[in-house]
């Protein structure tokens, strides 16, 4: 049999379903709330990620080099660090090598390294031509292009001493020229592995470059945290690029809090008014109900309950619009779309639930005092 | 003026009520008793304060002087909720505009006196509605029905709860001869089986019906006649 309590679901449920002109204006100021709320926690969560991505086209914001004079670090320095540090703030990692070579009697310094983490690390190297993919390919600094009247398509013989004084030479295929307006452009690049092969000197590895994202532990906690798991390694701090950009992230955030709180205040206002509409439009209804002998409590419990069911339905497809929101406009502002934060999706709907409950609160009062008396009146 | 009728079969005792809203005087010194099983039609030119003293009987509003006694129970210095307690045990109220909450079928509306008062119980509601001769239209809403069966829901809903007292302001008001020959039906039928029935009219035809005619004049009783037995 049915009971009372499910009788009451039924009423709740039945004055949603069958006014629903009514249901979708009181919905549609909810949905826009949660919209507008879980699009800018989203972006508030997201803007600092992006920026910080955008930031990181500056180039490394923190260096290892061996903690005493002429010192190298080797292959297994590089996998410390790279398991010291967080993974998921990794937006790239380089080793770099320095060797003394010449070319025609003339003294010139090259580099291996890995090119495709070169790509990660220093976003701001221009390259005419490629980057080197295969063994026995070169990329020149555009200043030793211009020395050598060299280009890309021909070759260009390398030779040195290694630290046993053997002598080694070499021909590489020009890919390309980069140009950075800084010292990049008189270095000589070749990959890493060529470089030992050349030099029949493996190991060796003089700098390496980490570009890391900010939030969560300072990038200076983060050096430190290195510095104690691998043995005489120095970190630096790349200080000027990592302070504005602290700056300049948290200087944004508190913007977008600020917009989220002004947003939520104006979302409370807008539920309230709405939900006092809904009141006074069954002020007949209530007044009959309290005619019947409807005890007060029984009432409002009513209204909450409706209040509650249209602040979580609204919650849910307020979600699914604030992340579109958030998405459209990650993609209009930097260009790419973002990860959907799921998880803020079950937040949004109690934040949504709680403001249209305690925004009901006041509406609901005064439902109370409504005088049954007025339904016995003429229209 | 009179005394009270303190006597077990008297169910509603008014002596001396009147009721002020500022300048207007509502009701003046109006006393009257209704015996249980009655049936008394009130009669009064719009604005003779009908329908305050019904508000007044109904629980809904207190008098500005004078006392109510409704089955034995003094009604002032009760509170509103008391007096809401009251309204849900032994009142039913029938009003000219229906009155049915717009988004709950035949069924519901009345399912939802029987909610405020105790335990929901379809079978009786369902019972009731039979017994106003609208089974087929339970699951209708108010929108689908006619005047004549919106009146008889609020009907089947008023008596769902076994009132003390029915109290009826202008039932017919608003509906034509055939609904309201058929709403009279049903208050005959209560009639017999001894509810205690109290309904406003300016319709003479309709006071016709019932024992005794109460009439209003200025919020004051002009006459207090008992009919004659009503005949088709
Ligand atoms: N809430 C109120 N406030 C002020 N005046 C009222 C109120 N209710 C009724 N009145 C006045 O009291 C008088 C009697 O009204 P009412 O009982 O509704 O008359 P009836 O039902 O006989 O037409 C009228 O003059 C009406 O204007
Ligand atoms: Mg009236």
């Amino acid at each position: 049999m049915l009971s009372n309590r499910s009788f009451a679901l039924r009423m709740v449920l039945w004055s949603l379903l069958r006014r629903r002109s009514r249901l979708l204006v009181a919905l549609t100021g909810v949905t826009i709330g949660a919209t507008v709320l879980l699009g800018l926690v989203t972006l508030c969560y997201d803007i600092p990620k992006q920026l910080s991505r955008e930031f990181r086209s500056y180039g490394a914001n923190m260096v290892f080099v061996k903690d005493q004079v002429g010192g190298r670090l080797t292959h297994g320095d590089l996998e410390s660090v790279r398991e010291t540090l967080p993974a998921d703030r990794l937006v790239g990692l380089t080793p770099f090598r320095y060797e003394p070579v010449h070319n025609n009697m003339l003294p010139y310094t090259a580099v291996g390294t890995y090119f495709a983490d070169v790509r990660l690390t220093s976003p701001f190297w221009r390259v005419t031509g490629e980057f080197p993919s295969e063994p026995g390919q070169i990329l020149l600094g555009a200043e030793v292009a211009e020395a050598t009247k060299l280009q890309a398509g021909q070759r260009i013989s390398i030779e040195g001493r290694n630290t046993n004084q053997d002598r080694y030479s070499k021909d590489f295929t020009i890919t390309g020229t980069v140009s950075t307006g800084g010292v990049e452009d008189a270095f000589i690049y070749l990959s890493l592995t060529d470089m030992e092969e050349m030099t029949r000197e493996p190991g060796h590895i003089d700098l390496v470059e980490a570009s890391l994202t900010s939030g969560g532990t300072p990038l200076g906690d983060l050096a430190d945290l290195v510095r104690r798991n691998v043995p005489d390694i120095e970190p630096r701090l790349v200080t000027r690029v990592t302070r504005s950009e602290d700056t300049v992230l948290t200087k944004l955030t508190w913007l977008v809090y600020l917009v989220t709180v002004v947003v939520l205040t104006l979302t409370m206002i807008c539920v309230t008014t709405t939900m006092m509409t809904v009141v006074m439009e069954r002020r007949k209804e209530i007044g009959l109900k309290k005619a019947l002998g409807a005890e007060n409590k029984k009432v409002a419990r009513e209204f909450l309950a409706e209040g509650l069911m249209l602040g979580v339905l609204g919650g849910l497809i307020g979600s699914l619009t604030g992340l579109l929101f958030a998405r459209l406009v990650s993609y209009s502002v930097f260009g790419r779309g973002l990860n959907p934060e799921f998880h803020l999706v079950p937040l949004t709907v109690l934040v949504s639930a709680l403001v249209t409950v305690v925004a009901s609160l006041w509406p609901v009062k005064k439902a109370m005092e409504v005088e049954p008396a007025l339904v016995l009146k003429g229209e | 003026m009179l005394n009270p009728e303190i006597s077990p079969d008297r169910i509603l005792v008014i002596s001396d009520v009147s009721k002020i809203y500022g300048p207007i005087k509502a009701l003046q010194n109006v006393s009257l008793s209704v015996g249980s099983g009655e049936w008394l039609a009130i009669m009064g030119p719009s604005g003779s304060g009908k329908t305050t003293l019904m508000n007044i009987i109904g629980c809904l509003d207190s008098p500005t002087s004078g006392r109510v006694l409704l089955d034995g129970l003094g009604l002032d210095s009760l509170s509103s909720a008391e007096l809401t307690a009251i309204r849900r045990e032994s009142i039913g109220l029938i009003f000219q505009q229906f009155h049915l909450v717009s988004y709950l079928t035949a069924l519901e509306n009345v399912m939802v006196a029987q909610y405020y008062h105790s335990l929901v119980d379809e079978k009786e509601a369902l019972e009731a509605l039979e017994n106003v001769g609208l089974a087929d239209r339970a699951k209708h809403l108010p929108r689908q029905l006619s005047g004549g069966e919106q009146q008889r829901v609020c009907i089947a809903r008023a008596l769902i709860n076994h009132p003390k007292l029915l109290l009826a302001d202008e039932p017919t008001g608003n509906l034509d001869e055939t609904n309201e020959a058929m709403v009279m039906d049903i208050l005959h039928s209560l009639h017999k089986r001894g509810s205690t029935i109290i309904v406003v009219t300016h319709a003479l035809e309709v006071a016709a019906h019932a024992e005794r005619t109460l009439v209003l004049e200025h919020g004051r009783v002009a006459s207090d006649v008992r009919n004659q037995p009503y005949q088709k």
